[in-house]
């Protein structure tokens, strides 16, 4: 099991050294970057000088040590546009997508399992075909358009909800958070559902196949035969056996949620980093949009390490696997 | 007599499909007296195992029971509601399936599953069921029941698999074990200890088996009486002995007769010579009549009621007696 998890450990570190390496050749090959902070009528010397100071005359394995090691510290150099260390501001911006993120995916899979349940075992009731209809919706639609619909109706027509912005913030340390107001909840809901509602329809879908499928299994008919209660074989027996593949999808989506979440912060003007990457790419902010790459494919990996993990949790026969294998 | 553990009449089962509706048993009626052991033979889709789920309800829809009774040591159970039903599967009726390796929920630990099926039957406390587990893995030969019970599934090999699924289906002390093919995913070695614990725990416990095969060996060696099953109809029932050496229904003859023995190696072994009709397109009257060497006109038209033959009940009008002297 700990060989397993190193192993998995050192293939991520691999992963990672591999962004890192194009997340640095993004300053190579995205034109000069002196160019983009000097006006027109700056001097030659003046130039030189700039290049010098940001180190960027050195051999470029010189200057890739360098980037390399700031990485490892979170030093992701200075942003072009806001002359501000990148890591300060992208940590300023993460509380935001993290808490958008994470209440899209709760939300999605919880009424995403609820669903999918509802749907497997009540098959042919109205309200189980309005799920797989709404799910076809969910999966149809582009996410910017069904952000600017919520707001149509609930902000724009309703009044209910604000169309933009996360609402008042409490700090709590570094990390800021919108949770503890309502005009913060309130401020969420809209963003929430639009970025979720993709991965929500998957896991419905996917629950609803999964258990159909489960169902029709000997050990179901065998815990039917022993006369367990028909709660104790949905919920316990058959609903077990559908997690491991939601947690595998559930999972990656989460890393999903965060890189689609530009879209939905654009919509719904959500400060977080997102926002700003975009913001980043339409003014040429390299160190930004290095570190956006950077951050989101450390979350993608770290995610995918911890699933590997989860599901030796679930299931016994791949601890098993695993430990042999090992 | 004393009364049957468990007594079925006229058993029909129906699957309603949307050209037409099958009749996948078609008046079956037996007994299965106290620790007895009734075995069921027959080719495959000839009824044997519907029988056996329709018994225990557990016949999926398109499927259901469409006529007949199922009485369970004197009480009706084939219209009970669902609940009720629930509550005689497993504590009065235990259900043994065919593939010990797909029975378990490979995600609980085994000893979970027992405690969890003796806990919906009694009233035993977490620690009493566990050691009630405990016991019934002893019971049905698990070596080193104390350690076992916290593995697996897939940590026992596909006999003790079978073993674990045999204490879930006593653990509540049935009247009436429903073994469905128990031994036709094991290996031949394993096969016999699976036959000698089944019938070792009906003789201990007075439980009634009903043993549904394909394994006319298993049948010689286990059962005291023997249905032989023909297009979801009984052909013969009687004492096994006398099924088994003196044969009357020409299906049963048939079956004998395809029994390879080591005495008559020279022997080609007899066949049957067609298949059993698809359940779309059973024959008018007898439903052997196509395959059956002896067939005579009455056999095309009208279908045999089953007669009484000494121990033995034979559906087949060879041995109508008025007939018989007629001819």
């Amino acid at each position: 099991m700990l060989a397993f998890t190193l192993r998995r450990l050192l293939q991520a570190i691999g992963v990672m050294l591999a962004v890192g390496v194009i997340a640095f050749a993004m300053f190579r090959f995205a034109g000069d970057p002196v160019n983009q902070m000097v006006s027109i009528d700056t001097s030659a010397a003046q130039r030189a000088e700039i290049r010098h100071s940001l180190g960027l005359d050195d051999p470029v394995l010189v200057q890739f040590g360098r980037y390399f090691i700031n990485a490892l510290q979170f030093k992701f150099g200075v942003s072009y546009q806001f002359r501000l260390p990148v890591s300060s501001l992208l940590a300023e911006r993460l509380p935001a997508t993290l808490e958008l993120s994470i209440c899209a995916t709760v939300l999605a899979m919880v009424a995403g399992i609820l669903m999918g349940v509802y749907s497997a075992l009540r098959r042919d009731t109205i309200l189980a075909r309005l799920f797989q209809a709404i799910s076809l919706i969910g999966i149809s639609l582009p996410t910017f358009l069904i952000g600017i619909l919520l707001i149509y109706l609930f902000a724009v027509t309703l009044g209910w909800l604000p169309s933009f912005g996360r609402g008042e913030v409490v700090k709590l340390g570094w990390w800021s958070t919108g949770l503890l107001t309502v005009s913060g909840w309130k401020a969420i809901i809209m963003p929430a559902i639009t970025l979720g509602l993709f991965q929500m329809t998957l896991i419905m879908r996917l629950v609803r196949a999964e258990m159909l499928e489960v169902l029709r299994t000997d050990y179901i008919r065998f815990a039917r035969a022993r006369g367990l209660t028909t709660r104790a074989i949905h919920f316990g027996h058959a609903l077990k056996n559908t997690l491991v593949p939601v947690i595998t999808v559930a999972g990656l989506q989460f890393g999903s949620v965060i890189a689609f979440s530009i879209i939905t912060e654009t919509v719904f003007q959500w400060p977080g980093m997102g926002l700003l990457f975009v913001q980043a790419v339409q003014n040429v902010d390299i160190p930004i949009m290095a570190a956006y790459l950077l951050m989101v494919s450390l979350i993608f990996v770290t995610i995918n390490l911890v699933v590997d993990i989860l599901y030796t949790v679930v299931d016994p026969r791949l601890r098993s696997t695993v430990s042999r294998a090992a | 007599m004393t009364q049957p553990v468990l007594s079925v009449r006229n058993l029909e089962v129906e699957f309603v499909t949307r050209r037409a509706t099958l009749r996948a048993i078609n008046g079956v009626s037996f007994d299965i007296a106290k620790g007895e052991v009734l075995g069921v033979v027959g080719e495959s889709g000839a009824g044997k195992s519907v029988t056996g789920l329709a018994v225990i309800r557990l016949i999926d829809p398109p499927g259901r029971i469409s006529a007949g009774e199922i009485e369970l040591s004197g009480t009706r159970i084939d219209h009970l509601p669902l609940e009720e039903i629930r509550r005689v599967r497993g504590k009065r009726i235990g259900m043994i399936f065919q593939d010990p390796l797909t029975s378990l929920n490979p995600l609980y630990r085994i000893g979970d599953q027992i405690i969890e099926t003796i806990r919906t039957h009694t009233s035993l406390s977490e620690s009493a069921a566990r050691r009630r587990a405990i016991d019934l893995l002893a019971e049905v030969g698990i070596p080193a029941p104390e350690k076992r019970i916290d593995g697996y599934p897939h940590e026992f090999s596909g006999g003790m698999r079978q073993r674990v699924v045999i204490a879930l289906a006593i653990c509540a002390e049935p009247e009436l074990i429903i073994a469905d093919e128990p031994t036709t995913a094991l290996d031949v070695s394993v096969q016999a200890q699976i036959i000698a614990l089944i019938k070792r725990l009906g003789r201990d416990h007075g439980t009634a088996v009903m043993l549904v095969t394909h394994d006319m060996g298993v049948i010689a060696e286990t059962c005291d009486r023997v249905a032989v099953m023909y297009s979801g109809r009984i052909a013969e029932i009687g004492p096994v002995q006398e099924v088994v050496r003196n044969p009357l229904h020409p299906y049963a003859r048939g079956l004998m007769g395809a029994i390879p023995t080591l005495a008559g190696e020279d022997k080609r072994l007899v066949q049957i010579p067609g298949s059993m009709p698809r359940l779309s397109a059973i024959p008018p009257g007898c439903p052997f009549n196509p395959r059956c060497a002896f067939a005579f006109d009455r056999c095309r038209v009208e279908r045999p009621e089953p007669i009484r033959q000494g121990t033995q009940s034979v559906a087949c009008h060879l041995f109508e007696p008025a007939k018989e002297t007629a001819a």
